[in-house]
């Protein structure tokens, strides 16, 4: 099975990298399924929603698909970036916790220490430049194409891809950063 | 935002490419090296006598260090930058660096008499030499530390830690076509307390730079 598993994801996944938009849509659809149920199974008592470790494991496995060596195996790769986003999640979680208990007046004061919590990747789009979120939101939640998003705005395609491809690396980078 | 609207995204982002992460390490070698060649050669450059020099053992012998250090260190931190890479290898290999300079002493240690241990280890150049192994090494330290970022290390603070020993390792094969301190005394102790300098400071550049 995992045998199976990681021929057919690594055939996806150079594919994807060669070009192939829709082998990486079969990628990308795969990998979450296998690592939502990784991180269901580590995530024992509650506290962090498994379903954000899945988003920041796919957006981190997105920005960092260059750190694949084409000839190495793909499942530890993919593991690996599952298993450090975990403990992200977790570590991130615990720091939260303390500012909440220990200094709330604080927490009111700088609201920004709450804009990236581990809920979602969708508060961290909210924290991107107005053009990057327009476009990167058009593409995701509204599910249009590059070029019906170009036509929506009134930009080049190329303009499209940029704001895109910079706003997901932005929302990356505040989950590093954090 | 659901996880099926956020594939959409990444999908409309598959065409953009970053380059490979294994060549773009053999490309910040090669800038490292450049620019640790320019620091050296405009500030304290080779010895006069270096053509001499490297006709005597124990001239050579530092060099066999410093690069068997940048080598074992590049290598090991390729494998941490890239996840669910294996480094046991890499790490095995870290080893030579230490054993060599270790037989390196214990020969020199029986080839001097005792009472020249200390002279030979203190040698007239320590303070150049910590002073001058750091400076060199932090250029090519900061273009290590931004590779990490562009890689995946999933151990930040050690891959940053091995950075500094790479620098560190390719400081001193610079630094050692300029020093007159020969004896493995010397090199085993000063040397080392430098590049460990360097360590440190790529440790500290894991944990508050390289977060991804």
């Amino acid at each position: 099975m995992s045998g199976k598993d990681e021929a057919e994801l690594s055939r996806l996944l150079r594919a994807a990298i060669a070009g192939d938009e829709k082998a990486y849509a079969d990628f990308l659809h795969r990998i979450a399924a296998l690592v939502r149920g990784f991180v269901r199974r580590k995530i024992v008592q509650g506290g962090v929603d498994p379903e954000d470790v899945v988003q920041e494991t796919l957006l981190a496995i997105h920005v960092k698909r260059h750190t694949w060596r084409q000839d190495a195996p793909v499942l530890p790769w993919i593991y690996a970036i599952a298993r450090f986003k975990l403990i992200d999640a977790f570590r991130r979680r615990g720091r939260r916790i303390e500012i909440d208990v220990d200094d709330i007046a604080e927490t009111f004061a700088e609201p920004e220490t709450e804009t990236v919590s581990e809920r979602d990747i969708g508060r961290a789009l909210d924290g991107l430049p107005p053009a990057q979120r327009s476009v990167v939101s058009a593409i995701s939640v509204e599910g249009q194409s590059i070029g019906e998003t170009a036509a929506k705005f009134g930009i080049s395609e190329t303009a499209v891809r940029v704001s895109l491809h910079r706003g997901l690396a932005a929302i990356a980078r505040r989950f590093g950063r954090e | 935002m659901r996880t099926e609207d956020l594939i959409k995204a990444l999908d409309a982002d598959a065409s953009s490419k970053a380059m490979p992460l294994r060549s773009a390490w053999w490309l910040a070698a090669g800038a490292a090296i450049v620019i640790a060649a320019m620091v050296f050669l405009l500030t304290i450059g080779p010895r006069p006598d270096f053509m001499a020099a490297a006709h005597t053992m124990r001239f050579l012998s530092k060099f066999l260090f410093t690069i068997a250090l940048a080598v074992s260190a590049f290598g090991l931190i390729r494998a941490l930058s890239t996840p669910g890479a294996s480094t046991a290898r890499a790490v095995a290999w870290m080893a030579a660096a230490p054993l060599l300079m270790a037989v390196a002493v214990v020969l020199e240690l029986f080839m001097v008499p005792e009472a020249l241990w200390g002279t030979r280890m203190i040698g007239s150049n320590m303070m150049i030499c910590m002073a001058f192994i750091p400076l060199i090494g932090i250029g090519p330290l900061a273009i290590f530390l931004w590779m990490l970022r562009y890689g995946a290390p999933t151990r930040p603070v050690l891959a940053g830690a091995v950075a500094g020993l790479l620098a560190g390792g390719l400081a001193a094969t610079f630094y050692a076509a300029h020093c007159f301190d020969d004896s493995p005394l010397f090199v085993a102790t000063w040397y080392t307390i430098a590049i460990a300098v360097l360590a440190l400071l790529g440790a500290l550049g894991g944990r508050f730079f390289v977060r991804w």
